[in-house]
Formats: C-alpha cells, sequence, structure tokens
C-alpha cells in the first residue's frame, strides 16, 4: 500500500514536472536571438550586457534556486573574483560609505559619459540607519549589523566579501556583485564595509 | 524559495534586536504612501491622461501621413476600425502581420501599413523625456486602451503562436543579465518588496499582476506624462543598466503577452494614476 502510494505520488510529482517544463520551455537559443535584436542601439562594448556569465545562466534556469552542486560550483567561480586591498585592512570611511549607500548613480545608459563615480545604492535595497527612513525591502535590514556580529574580523571580511561578490555567501543572491563586475572600486567597497562594520558607524550606534 | 528563506531567516535574526520600531516605522511610511494614492484617485477628473485619451481619439481619426489616412480602418484584433474592447484582447496572434502583437506594436504596424509612416523614424525616439507630453503613438494607445476601461483582460494567448512568446516572456522575465545582474523577477517575484519607499508588484503571481497590469498606460505624476507599457519595460531595462529597449521588439512584445498572461481576468482601468 505504501508503495503504491509512493509510486502514485512520484507519478504525480513527474506529471507536475513535465507540466511546468511544457508551461515555460523555450529554446535558450532564441531567447538569445531575442534579445540581440531588441537593443539595437547597443553600443559595440555594451556586448557583454547581453550575454549572461556562467552563473547567471544557472541561476536564471533555477529562478535563482540552485540545486546543491551548482550552489557550490557558483560559490568556487565567484570566490575566485575577489581581489582582496592590498594593505590587507577592510575598513575604510565610514561616512564616504553612508554617502555611497544613498547614491545611486551609474552605469545607466544615461549615465555616459560618467560624471561622477558609481553609487552603491544601498538603501534602495536595504535598512541601514534609523534616520533614513527612505529604504527599500528587497534585501535585509542591516541595522546594527556590525554590532550583531561582535565586530568580529572574520566578520568584517566576509562583509568585504559579500559586497564584492554576493554569490560567495549565496549562490543566486539577488545582490549585484559590486567588486566583480566592477561597479564599485575596492576602496569604495571598503567604505561600505565601514559603514556596516565601525563601531562609530550609525548604522551601528542605532542613530 | 531557498533564497526567500535564507532572507527571511537573516531578516528575523536581524529584527529581534530592533523589530518594534523598525515595523512601526514599515507601517508609517505605508500608510502615508496609501494616504498619496488616495488623494490621488479621489478625483478621477483630474487625471491629465485623459487628455491625451483625446488627442489620441483625435490622432486615430485624422488622416494623416503620407498615404493621407486615418487608422479607422486599422484592425485591432476585432475587426477594422473596432476600437471598443479591443484592448483587453491583446496582445494575440495577427495573420495578416504573422506576429503576435500587443497595442502598441499594432497600432505601429497600422501608422506602418495604412498611413505609410516609416516605422523605423516612430521607434527611434518613441517615449516622452520628463515633463514632455507622450509621443503621438502614445496617445493613440491611451486612446485605444480606456475604451476597455471597465473592462477585463481576456486575451485567450491559446494560439500555438501566442503560447509560445508568453513562454519566451517567462524566460525573459527570469533572465538576468547586465552588470547588475538584474532581472524582472528581482524585484517582481515576491510580495511586499520595495525600492526605497516605492512599492514592487508581484507580477508572478495572477492575483498581483490582476491589481496593476490594467492601469497602464497610465499617468505618472512624477514625470508628468502619460507612460505606456512599452516604456514601462524600456524604464526597468534602463534601470537593470540594459541598453535601450526597442518599442515593438520581440523582447517587449514577449513581457507584455506574460503579463497580459498573469493579469487574465484582471480589471483594466487605464490610464490609471501612478506615483
Amino acid at each position: 500500500m505504501q508503495k503504491i502510494s509512493l509510486l502514485v505520488g512520484a507519478l504525480v510529482i513527474g506529471i507536475a514536472a513535465a507540466q511546468a517544463q511544457q508551461k515555460t520551455h523555450i529554446d535558450p537559443v532564441k531567447v538569445d536571438a531575442a534579445i540581440k535584436a531588441a537593443f539595437p542601439t547597443a553600443p559595440a562594448d555594451w556586448a557583454l550586457r547581453l550575454t549572461p556569465d556562467e552563473t547567471m545562466k544557472q541561476c536564471s534556469a533555477s529562478h535563482n534556486d540552485p540545486a546543491k552542486n551548482v550552489a557550490a560550483a557558483i560559490v568556487t567561480r565567484e570566490k575566485a573574483s575577489i581581489e582582496y586591498p592590498a594593505d590587507g585592512n577592510f575598513i575604510g570611511d565610514w561616512k564616504k560609505g553612508e554617502a555611497l549607500a544613498q547614491n545611486g548613480y551609474g552605469m545607466r545608459f544615461s549615465d555616459y559619459p560618467p560624471a561622477r563615480p558609481n553609487g552603491g545604492n544601498c538603501y534602495a535595497c536595504h535598512q541601514l540607519t534609523k534616520k533614513e527612513v527612505s529604504y527599500g525591502t528587497l534585501g535585509p535590514s542591516l541595522l546594527e549589523y556590525g554590532k550583531l556580529r561582535d565586530f568580529k574580523p572574520d566578520a568584517v571580511k566576509a562583509t568585504y566579501e559579500k559586497i564584492y561578490n554576493s554569490h560567495v555567501a549565496l549562490p543566486c543572491s539577488n545582490m549585484p556583485r559590486f567588486g566583480a563586475n566592477k561597479i564599485l572600486t575596492i576602496d569604495q567597497i571598503k567604505d561600505a564595509v565601514a559603514l556596516l562594520m565601525s563601531p562609530d558607524s550609525p548604522v551601528n550606534k542605532g542613530q | 524559495m531557498k533564497i526567500t528563506h535564507h532572507i527571511a531567516a537573516t531578516v528575523f535574526v536581524a529584527s529581534l534586536a530592533v523589530a518594534p520600531i523598525a515595523l512601526a516605522q514599515d507601517a508609517d511610511t505605508e500608510k502615508a504612501i496609501e494616504r498619496y494614492r488616495q488623494m490621488l484617485k479621489e478625483d478621477p477628473w483630474s487625471n491629465p491622461g485623459l487628455l491625451d485619451a483625446d488627442r489620441g481619439e483625435a490622432l486615430w481619426t485624422t488622416a494623416r501621413g503620407p498615404k493621407n489616412v486615418s487608422l479607422e480602418t486599422c484592425d485591432l484584433g476585432k475587426g477594422p476600425g473596432k476600437v471598443d474592447g479591443a484592448f483587453a484582447e491583446l496582445p494575440r496572434y495577427f495573420a495578416d502581420a504573422k506576429k503576435v502583437m500587443d497595442l502598441e506594436t499594432r497600432i505601429l504596424w497600422c501608422m506602418e501599413q495604412l498611413q505609410g509612416f516609416n516605422s523605423a523614424d516612430l521607434v527611434k525616439r518613441p517615449h516622452p523625456g520628463g515633463g514632455q507630453p507622450v509621443k503621438e503613438l502614445g496617445a493613440i494607445a491611451t486612446y485605444v486602451a480606456s475604451k476597455s476601461n471597465g473592462m477585463k483582460f481576456s486575451a485567450k494567448l491559446d494560439k500555438p503562436q501566442e503560447k509560445e512568446v508568453v513562454a519566451l516572456g517567462d524566460a525573459l522575465f527570469h533572465r538576468r543579465s547586465g552588470p547588475f545582474d538584474f532581472s524582472c523577477a528581482t524585484c517582481h517575484a515576491a510580495e511586499g518588496l520595495r525600492i526605497r519607499l516605492q512599492g514592487l508588484p508581484f507580477l508572478v503571481n495572477p492575483e498581483a499582476a490582476k491589481k496593476v497590469v490594467g492601469e497602464w498606460p497610465a499617468y505618472r505624476v512624477s514625470t508628468t506624462h502619460v507612460m505606456t507599457m512599452q516604456h514601462r519595460l524600456y524604464d526597468c531595462y534602463w534601470q537593470m543598466r540594459m541598453p535601450e529597449l526597442q518599442l515593438g521588439s520581440d523582447v517587449s512584445i514577449a513581457l507584455s503577452a506574460y503579463l497580459a498572461k498573469n493579469a487574465e481576468g484582471g480589471d483594466i482601468s487605464a490610464p490609471a494614476l501612478k506615483r
């Protein structure tokens, strides 16, 4: 009896999976061709923006829920992208970090030629300080981020890595790979780390 | 839903220390935004988008273009010149064009085929900048959509060509691209999310899609013009750090079709008022 219900269960799952696949199946070649044709004014050096890398492909295909082995491969691959500060110091200036968190400038087609350095736009998705009430909720609240981690050196390094390449901490994370994709410089990432991990930052002082 | 869980767990841990304040703040913020929306809705005739619908009607009935004819023989799917309820059944497959088309792509097609306009010129700068009124094509789209106001989305999308376009839209919705790794799903695949204070509709969910997809074309208070669905998608790709999405491209049609499918049965209230 148990065997039968197991079999029926497997069949139901099989049918559901087949239906789901039938509903969404489309040849990836067609998707790529559609994308290529849809942006005819793209500058030549933007070709890469139309072509997803291996990690993006795996995340898109799994709707950001990769199988265990795929997730492990993503972590290994993305970890290799991280460049560390030459002097081994991960913490910059939290005041610059706060300005960076407020600033959403950069890399849109209307932002060329660049008028100023790119922003990190952290507040678009995260709560960081109590003072700033205009924050998004796509990412978790980061209030007291450093304090909750006792400002430990390991956590400082992990924070740097997470901002540099979020997929190291969470494969298929929604967060941009700020360092790996050259959105922010190493110094800018250090400033963002300072905002999160400095004891005197408003993030940790409950301000 | 690993990520959702992960985020939920992180939020939970992070919120242990600050939960009461953060939650109260969230509630206040939401309330303030809702009040603002309510003020916009209270007087429907204050909607400047209706002026564009009128302008679009005049453009529809006026003889124009190199061939100097009106659009009154344009077939939007319910027969030549039938505008009432046509938008509610779009996108659909058009045998004459051998293509699935959304509202704007179909109007563009009619402007080229019937009136002799050059569509390459029309798609060059198809959307208004901040403060400028919606362009002619957009005004006509606003007029046509307004003639389905009060109806429900009922595009069948059951022909093989239509099913393929919806599937393409689904794949595109989840396709991460550009230097920020964003897809439509980054912002629109979960409930109750915001960018800063701006709420993000959960477009994968039919109940949520039904509430918002039928609002476009919509008058946008922040940019003081009507924004069409094609313009809305163009703006999303701008935010995603992608190049300029071409009006009438297969990508724009497929995403419109995917949204219309998700919003099936939802009310059409175009042009609505948006932030």
